[in-house]
């Protein structure tokens, strides 16, 4: 039961991190230009964007119940395990983002879930 | 370059800087810590001389220095990019480290692993089909 609940945690800690980090770079909008003035200016303003920090503090939860999560279960079980954090990213970006997910897409990222599994699984 | 290309082009030349930074980070971070050596002793003080061995190494700080770039990268890309279109193509730094692993460190990969860097080298190749970006109102 702890280990199940830690790996919820984790799983919309990590994916809800990456997601307040992108909804917080999209209300800043596009950089369209790479002068290195043009950057650090936009960096500096993402730091000052309330999700940012958001995305931060939950990128910290997931750091800190993945540690967890090694240090109760196998590390053969964690780390594949891990891969799903790619379909809740994609649900993610579908249902809270409204991102528009084309069946190639959707392929795309099961063909990644299944292989970062087996990558990881097959160096254990 | 016309302009339907641009996006398409700046998205993976940043995509492409993620998977670099983001891997060699990852390396970094390896190299140092087995420089270092597994912690056995858990007490204040072992922690304590722990800390300074880690903070006193320079591949650390390179790893550390690596995953600033990546992160940077990563903002600048969102800025214009789908989140459901940048999460799994930096999934090809699984791929990365086990074809660096064999092909430049000599390392032996097992089956299930070549099977992984397939799939996921299609998928990332099935996301990069599809539009980089599917919210923008023009």
């Amino acid at each position: 039961m702890r280990t199940a609940l830690t790996f919820v945690v984790f799983l919309f800690s990590s994916t809800g991190g990456d997601m307040a980090v992108a909804f917080a770079m999209k209300r800043l909008g596009e950089v369209k230009s790479f002068a290195p003035g043009v950057i650090i200016r936009f960096l500096g303003r993402a730091f000052r964007e309330v999700w940012m920090w958001l995305g931060i503090a939950q990128m910290t939860l997931a750091f800190c119940s993945l540690l967890a999560l090694l240090s109760w279960e196998a590390v053969s079980f964690v780390i594949p395990a891990t891969a799903l954090s790619y379909v809740v990213g994609a649900l993610g970006g579908r249902y809270l983002l409204g991102e528009r997910l084309t069946p190639e897409r959707w392929a795309g990222v099961g063909l990644v879930c299944v292989g970062v599994a087996l990558v990881s699984w097959g160096q254990l | 370059m016309n302009s339907s290309q641009a996006p398409l082009v700046k998205t993976s030349i940043l995509i492409t800087l993620l998977v670099v930074f983001g891997s060699a980070g990852n390396i970094f971070f390896s190299v140092g810590m087995k420089r270092i050596g597994a912690l056995h002793d858990w007490s204040l003080t072992a922690l304590r001389s722990a800390f300074f061995a880690i903070f006193g190494n320079l591949w650390i700080w390179l790893g550390i220095f690596s995953m600033l770039l990546f992160l940077a990268s990563l903002m600048l890309v969102l800025s214009w990019a789908d989140f459901s279109y940048v999460l799994p193509a930096t999934a090809s730094m699984y791929a990365v480290v086990p074809l660096l692993g064999h092909f430049v460190l000599g390392e032996s990969v097992a089956g299930p692993r070549w099977v992984g860097v397939g799939l996921i080298s299609l998928g990332v190749a099935l996301v990069g089909r599809t539009p980089p970006n599917t919210t923008k109102k023009d």
